[in-house]
């Protein structure tokens, strides 16, 4: 579903998103002030980023008694990961980039 | 150039400019670096050469090519192949461009063929391999719109 390809990679080319996945996946389950300490962004912030990561299917949420708490879900990262959709990527952008080539280029 | 086990992926684009231009941007290194890598390409069957780019977490951004097909201005192929120790299960393709004559330009094809069926489910475990891709990513996603 290339839909849901250019919503996951929307959501992890933010750096700061990007970082809390990155820990969800090392670092296992968290709660938002936890994230919220080594983000560098407030906790508002934070929160925001978890609602887009959930959207792509990135990060799952669990109730426990008053807290919720955040673990990744690498599995969603399989688009991602699909050799042919990436080089597909990469050489239209290589693409772009000859053309620019050639306009500089003489004849 | 594929097997039946393995998948191709094509990127065509008619450019307007001459074979003979776009055929220079594909064959002189100084040119090619400039819109796809680093590298010591020569047009000569059988020349071994290397893609260099910045080295990430899980790739070491060597990739191994050698020349296989040579056709001025209308051919090219090279081999495109992981390198070091990441060859023995990585990827093994191969690059075809074919340049044709249109009224006005030329059209551009690239064919990158062989992919292996298990090389899109590496995804599982503990290290994720998609790491790699992440610097470029940025720039391509800003073209998704």
């Amino acid at each position: 579903m290339p839909a849901t390809a250019d919503n996951l990679f929307k959501t992890l080319a933010d750096p700061t998103r990007r970082a809390i996945f990155e820990r969800l996946a090392r670092d296992g389950e968290q709660t938002v002030w936890m994230l919220t300490d080594r983000a560098g962004v407030s906790q508002p912030a934070v929160s925001k980023h978890l609602g887009v990561l959930k959207l792509a299917g990135l990060v799952r949420e669990r109730r426990d008694g008053r807290e919720t708490r955040y673990s990744a879900r690498p599995r969603a990262l399989a688009p991602l990961v699909d050799w042919m959709s990436l080089y597909a990527a990469f050489w239209r952008d290589r693409f772009d980039r000859l053309e620019d080539l050639l306009k500089r280029m003489d004849q | 150039m594929s097997k039946p086990d393995t998948r191709s992926l094509v990127v065509e684009r008619e450019m307007p400019h001459p074979p003979e231009k776009v055929w220079r941007a594909l064959t002189q290194s100084a040119l090619i670096e400039e819109w796809l890598m680093q590298n010591d390409f020569q047009p000569v069957v059988g020349h071994k050469f290397n893609f260099r780019a910045k080295p990430m977490p899980n790739w070491n951004g060597v990739t191994d090519c050698e020349v296989l097909l040579v056709e001025a201005p209308a051919r090219l192929a090279y081999s495109w192949n992981a390198s070091a120790d990441e060859a023995a299960n990585g990827l093994k393709t191969i690059v075809t461009w074919t340049l044709t004559p249109t009224k006005g330009g030329t059209r551009v094809r690239m064919e990158q063929s062989g992919f292996r069926p298990e090389e899109e489910a590496n995804y599982q475990g503990a290290s994720y391999g998609w790491q790699r891709f992440m610097g470029s990513l940025e720039q391509v996603v800003a073209r998704l719109g």
